[in-house]
């Protein structure tokens, strides 16, 4: 698939983050590295999983609803009934599962800025390049490598559009 | 005073009507179906215009609105001698109804010998180290809170009008960017909620234009009247990005910036928001 133009110079500032490797962390460098790193492949896609163990979906659900995690009800709209005021700043993620695959919706939670410059979404698994990061909360990213997994296997259960609002 | 309650309390109702009979009321294009009055100019809408009805309520009756406690306190101060001078307000400026309407209208304003901007709170304080021999209030505190609502308050209803021509477009300059620039763990920049997404919801919340004609503000979260920069403060740090400094170059720059956004809306100084 071809990639729009600005994806290179991620791809590359990807490559460059693992050259310098302390920067944002290379993959075994440094134990307990908050954040690891991922590629970016054609501009629209991250498809090698952060970590080894898969992700777990009951594990992930927590993860969107909890407001100093994911807090990803805070913007979109899900199918989680028990929870009141479903936000709708973002998309609703109804059916999110038959649009994107595993690795698109990785881009979109590691670093969505990367489709969308102009987006008010947070990149949940980046701690570079940010500006006065509230102290206690610099060099860590939202989620970890696994809570982002187990976001992405959440989503990925959420196939059936027919019970939409 | 009682009239002029009175008065607000009559608007309220006006607009109570306005809601109960909204399927056949004046057209309005903000999707409320609720026409705002003064609280809409052009596209501008004050916070009034996002709160619910009852805090709309609370704010229209000077009875019910908590923040005319801190209007009282603003109004002693205003007449009781302070500082090594011995003078109060009153004695260098009269009568506050004719001496302050419409100040508030213009800050912060450019102030020439110290070449940088000056807020409300900082003009006060200014008067009281240089002209009284007095001490400044401390922000946030209920003395400097009272006496900026009560100056703002002698200018409610007029629109606000402040400059940015001259020497106060450079201060404009940064604030514009520091509204522009993405900040914090969450990675956020203040146009992204107030102006690319004002008026959707985040979770049970409304997101406003961020429109600071009612400042200094009754907050019911707060329970407590705040500054602008306290709001500020509030805001950085829900993106997990560190605050400024009350009374901070930074934030009066901003200051500036936001209070030029809301040129045209009505001063409604004490304001009641959620």
């Amino acid at each position: 698939m071809m990639s729009i133009g600005r994806t290179t110079p991620r791809i590359i500032s990807a490559g460059l983050a693992l050259g310098l490797g302390l920067l944002s962390g290379t993959p075994g460098a440094l134990a307990g590295d908050p954040v690891t790193p991922f590629t970016i492949v054609d501009g629209y896609t991250v498809p090698d999983s952060l970590t080894e163990t898969p992700g777990d979906p009951e594990r992930g659900r927590k993860w969107v609803i909890n407001r100093k995690l994911g807090n990803c009800l805070s913007c979109h709209e899900m199918p989680i009934p028990e929870e009141q005021f479903h936000g709708q700043t973002g998309p609703a993620l109804y059916g999110v599962a038959d649009v994107y695959d595993e690795g698109e919706l990785r881009l979109r939670l590691v670093d969505p800025k990367a489709l969308n410059p102009y987006s008010m979404m947070p990149s949940f698994h980046k701690v570079d390049g940010l500006h006065r990061v509230l102290s206690g909360f610099e060099g860590k990213p939202i989620l970890s490598a696994q809570q982002v997994e187990d976001v992405i296997a959440y989503l990925m259960t959420l196939r059936d559009t027919s019970k939409r609002r | 005073m009682t009239t002029k309650a009175l008065a607000r309390g009559a608007l309220g109702l006006l607009a109570a009507g306005a809601v109960l009979t909204a399927g056949a009321a004046i057209g309005s294009d903000d999707g409320t179906r609720i026409h705002w009055g003064p609280y809409k100019v052009g596209d501008k809408r004050s916070g009034y215009t996002y709160a619910g009805a009852q805090t709309r309520a609370m704010q229209d009756d000077d009875f019910q609105n908590p923040a005319f406690l801190w209007l009282e306190r603003g109004a002693d101060i205003w007449e009781t001698a302070a500082g090594e001078a011995g003078k109060a307000c009153a004695d260098c400026h009269g009568e506050a109804e004719e001496a302050l309407a419409g100040v508030a209208t213009r800050y912060p304003i450019h102030d020439e010998a110290r070449g940088k901007l000056m807020n409300i709170e900082q003009r006060i304080n200014w008067c009281r180290e240089e002209q009284m021999g007095a001490a400044p209030f401390k922000w946030e505190s209920e003395d400097l809170l009272g006496i900026t609502a009560f100056v703002k308050n002698q200018s409610k209803g007029m629109p606000v009008a402040v400059s940015i021509d001259g020497p106060a477009r450079p201060f404009w300059e940064q604030g514009k960017a520091f509204y522009e620039q993405r900040r914090g763990q969450l990675d956020m920049a203040c146009t992204h909620c107030h102006v690319d997404h004002a008026g959707t919801m985040i979770r049970a919340e409304t997101l406003s234009q961020g429109q600071v004609n009612g400042f200094p503000t009754y907050r019911l979260k707060w329970q407590t009247l705040g500054s602008l920069h306290r709001r500020f403060r509030g805001c950085n740090k829900n993106i997990r990005a560190e605050p400024y400094a009350y009374g901070s170059d930074e934030y009066v720059n901003l200051e500036l910036y936001t209070t030029w956004r809301s040129n045209g809306l009505p001063i409604e100084t004490p304001s009641v928001r959620k």
